[in-house]
């Protein structure tokens, strides 16, 4: 895992000193709300329904034991005793008061962590892979170079005033397990011809509103031009970007008005005057922080041999455990989705227990996924069943990787002052209707994501079955879309009609899949089922 | 009918206009009426509120003005999730009302 | 309170600057002024008889200026650049990376506040045109 040196800790010290003296500005009425507005967002707090809301950054996803028992203690020294993991890999607390912010900063700047620029319209952490270092099918770890553009995006001078967020995004495999397309910039660490490593940028993917895909703008660019060819990227979209409108201020209108060539046109000429103004870290700084991000000391005895008698373990091992790359190993994924539960919410007991798993079984690291769950990304085979009993009895062993039980919600009306209907509620209920239906299993790959609007922090548009909450009246409703995909196959989840009402949505959710287990065919997953037989016998079956 | 919210600047509490000063209490919450607008410049001037905003309000069923919209009845409340965190934990009536 | 806060110390250049399009439509003005979404490209033909450009903030939250100034000092101009109006203090440490050199905002800078902030940074991460040494440059030295 990356480590500070004295420079990094520097700068988060110094940026804690700062919002110190913001907060101490701001209480004292030196500052209005509307100035102060943009520096608290700079530093992930939010005012949201009920109190202020902290973000706090997992860069890449990834936190030792140790971090996660700092997130632990904060939420019980700060907050009210629990965190919330978000689609971005981040961890959330939503009771914060302003003038605890500094301090709860200071404590998580001891444990190199930071909440910079986890909002506002600058370059937002930076996601990956949270199988990064340990899938057998990655050409390289993409966290390095996650972490050189999170040192290069960290107050960047010329990019802290964009005309809106942006959102990176760095994967190094063919599968896509973070949503690549989907993000203002996705890059995808590729091998050429020659067995170079180099980044295919794909720019102008996003949700919200008008969700897009984002098109390949290079297929290849030189590991000595990676920062170099982003700040081009960056730069056309700062003089550029749309700022009359809010909801057209993303890069992918920008890319989508102008159309790719020309985008592309107008990057390739801004990145070769760029490149005379020697702004790329030498690859011995990519040297550096690769070494960070070794092979820690896998057992190279490690047995693959597993007792699978008792069936509750022997189900939590097939959904929720991955091949790893290393023989004897996998990694697992620990369920943030009890039944009934609120998705990607965890405790500060559940937060210390999986610091501790962290330590003993996956050399001190865990990940966060962007399905809101936790990966203890390198597990010895054989410590599998002591692992999966701790977890069991702390509600943290659900087998349901995946499947429709582990859903993706935002925090929706219950928390967020955006929000147009709640989503959790309509999780839970989903999730408890299909464990009590016995579906849940049966159904198989079934990705479901709930937003409570339009914005799409629970990536509806990418969900298999995608919820929507909406506004009828001043009553909750909620759209209903089917055939979304955020993985290699990234594609866009189509409306089915008329919305539900609470009740009427998980009934609705229950119809579609029943309309998918009547007609799959052979090993097929929901969605390729959809594809096949098209949207028609869904409506059928929906509407009648 | 209008009723006027905010938070309180330094805890982010979120805040109701009483009709005198500002109060946790969503049940205290005054019909400002044509007032509303300058109330609420009145007190984020002499800052006694943050982020304030007015809303519209219906009777509710004690009579007493109460958020029109279910998002601002569960800024009231709190989270319908987790109703041990809202202002009056564990009661579901409260919870059920809102929506 | 400061109305000019200039961090160069030559003369201050007082002629009223005029706009881009004004600008390149004259051949004397030696002071000009970018709005936000206008090109400053425009002007690199002729940097050597600018001495002041201006470069306007209407509003805080738009960031087109920063990329304008640091265009103007990547092609090398050594005039001033003054960033003028909706400039805030806690902003003023990015401008300065940026190729600002001088700061005249609506409302005036409290000279204290402004010295914090510039000071407030010691080390960089990304190289501008600022001279400074960015931190990975001094991790490899
Ligand atoms: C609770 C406070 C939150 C607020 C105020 C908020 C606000 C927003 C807004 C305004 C957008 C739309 C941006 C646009 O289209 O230009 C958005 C998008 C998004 N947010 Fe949130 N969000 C919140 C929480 C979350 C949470 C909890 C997550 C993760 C579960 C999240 C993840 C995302 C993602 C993935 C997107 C869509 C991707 C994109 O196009 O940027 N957000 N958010
Ligand atoms: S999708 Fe809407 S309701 Fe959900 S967190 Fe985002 S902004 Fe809030």
């Amino acid at each position: 895992m990356y480590q500070y040196d004295k420079f990094d800790q520097q700068m988060v010290d110094t940026r804690v000193a700062e919002f110190r003296d913001q907060v101490e500005r701001r209480l004292a009425g030196k500052l209005t709300e509307d100035q102060f507005k943009p520096l608290r967002l700079m530093n992930g707090l939010y005012l949201q329904l009920h109190a202020y809301m902290l973000r706090v950054a997992i860069p890449y996803g990834t936190l030792s034991g140790a971090q996660m028992h700092v997130l632990a203690d904060i939420a019980d020294k700060y907050d009210r005793g629990y965190g919330h993991f978000t689609t971005r890999q981040n961890i959330q607390y939503n009771w914060i008061k302003l003038a605890e912010a500094p301090d709860l900063l200071e404590d998580l700047a001891k444990a190199e962590m930071h909440a910079i620029q986890t909002s506002g319209n600058c370059i937002r952490n930076i996601s990956s892979d949270h199988f990064a270092g340990a899938a057998a099918d990655e050409v390289a770890d993409p966290r390095p170079y996650a972490e050189l553009l999170r040192q290069w995006s960290s107050f960047h001078p010329e990019f802290s005033y964009l005309p809106r967020k942006f959102k990176f995004a760095v994967i190094a495999s063919e599968e896509d397990r973070a949503a690549m397309r989907l993000h203002d910039i996705g890059i995808r660490i590729v091998k050429n011809d020659a067995g170079e490593l180099g980044a295919a940028f794909y720019v102008g993917g996003g949700m919200g509103r008008t969700p897009m895909i984002a098109p390949l703008v290079r297929d290849f660019v030189p590991l000595d031009q990676l920062v170099t060819y982003a700040e081009a990227c960056l730069r056309v979209y700062n003089r550029y970007g749309r700022r009359d409108n809010k909801y057209k201020a993303r890069i992918k209108i920008l890319v989508h008005e102008l159309g790719k060539e020309e985008y592309t046109r107008q990057v390739e000429e801004e990145f070769a005057l760029l490149l005379e103004q020697n702004i790329e870290p030498p690859i011995a700084e990519l040297e550096r922080i690769k070494m960070f991000f070794g092979d820690p000391a896998y057992d190279q005895d490690a047995s693959s041999e597993i007792d699978r008698s008792d069936p509750d373990f022997a189900l939590w091992v097939d959904t929720n455990t991955k091949a790893h790359k290393q023989p004897g190993y996998v990694s697992a994924v620990i369920s943030l989705k009890p039944v009934g539960g609120i998705p990607g919410d965890a405790t500060t007991a559940q937060m210390h227990l999986m610091g501790d798993l962290a330590a003993r079984y996956s050399f001190d690291e865990a990940r966060v996924t962007h399905t809101q769950n936790i990966v203890l990304p390198h597990v010895k085979i054989s410590d599998l069943h002591a692992l999966w009993t701790e977890l069991d009895a702390a509600g943290l062993g659900t087998a349901n990787l995946d499947q429709i039980g582990d859903i993706i919600a935002c925090p929706g009306l219950d928390y967020c002052s955006l929000a147009n209907a709640r989503s959790i509620p309509i999780a839970q209920q989903i999730s408890e209707r299909f464990a009590k239906n016995g579906k849940g299993d049966t159904l198989g790959e079934l990705k479901l994501k709930i937003s409570g609007c339009i914005n799409a922090c629970g990536h509806h548009h990418a969900g298999h079955i995608g919820i929507l909450g909406v506004d009828r009246k001043g009553v909750e409703n909620y759209q209903l879309s089917l055939g979304g995909s955020e993985a290699e196959d990234t594609s866009l989840a189509k409306i089915t009609g008329p919305g539900f009402d609470e009740a009427g949505i998980v009934d609705a959710v229950e119809t579609a899949a029943d309309v998918y287990l009547a007609a799959r065919e052979g090993e097929e997953r929901f969605i390729d089922t959809y594809r096949r037989i098209g949207m028609a016998p869904f409506k059928e079956a929906l509407y009648g | 009918m209008k009723i006027i919210t905010g938070n309180d600047l330094e805890s982010g509490a979120v805040t109701w206009w009483n009709g005198q000063g500002w109060s946790l209490r969503v049940e205290d919450a005054a019909d400002a009426g044509d007032s509303a607008e300058a109330i609420l410049a009145r007190e984020e001037a002499a800052r006694r509120v943050n982020a304030g905003y007015i809303i519209e309000g219906e009777p509710g069923s004690d009579g007493h003005p109460r958020p029109a919209h279910v998002k601002d009845r569960i800024r009231g409340l709190g989270p319908t999730v987790r109703l041990d965190l809202t202002l009056k934990p564990g009661d579901e009536i409260a919870a059920r009302e809102v929506i | 309170m400061v109305e000019l806060l200039r961090l160069r110390k030559d003369e201050t250049h007082s002629e009223a600057a005029v706009t881009v399009e004004a600008f390149l439509g004259r051949t004397n003005a030696g002071a000009v002024r970018i709005e936000p979404g206008e090109d400053g490209r425009e002007l690199i033909p002729h940097l050597d008889r600018i001495r002041l450009v201006e470069v306007n903030f209407p509003v805080f939250g738009d960031g087109r200026g920063y990329s304008a100034a640091r265009i103007l000092r990547e092609a090398g101009f050594t005039g001033e650049i003054r960033a003028v109006g909706d400039v805030l203090v806690d902003q003023i440490a990015y401008m300065r990376r940026c190729g600002f050199d001088a700061f005249a905002p609506d409302t005036p800078l409290n000279a204290d506040d402004a010295k914090n902030a510039l000071e407030r940074w010691g080390e960089v991460y990304q190289p501008t045109t600022d001279g400074r040494r960015p931190i990975w440059a001094q991790r490899h030295e």
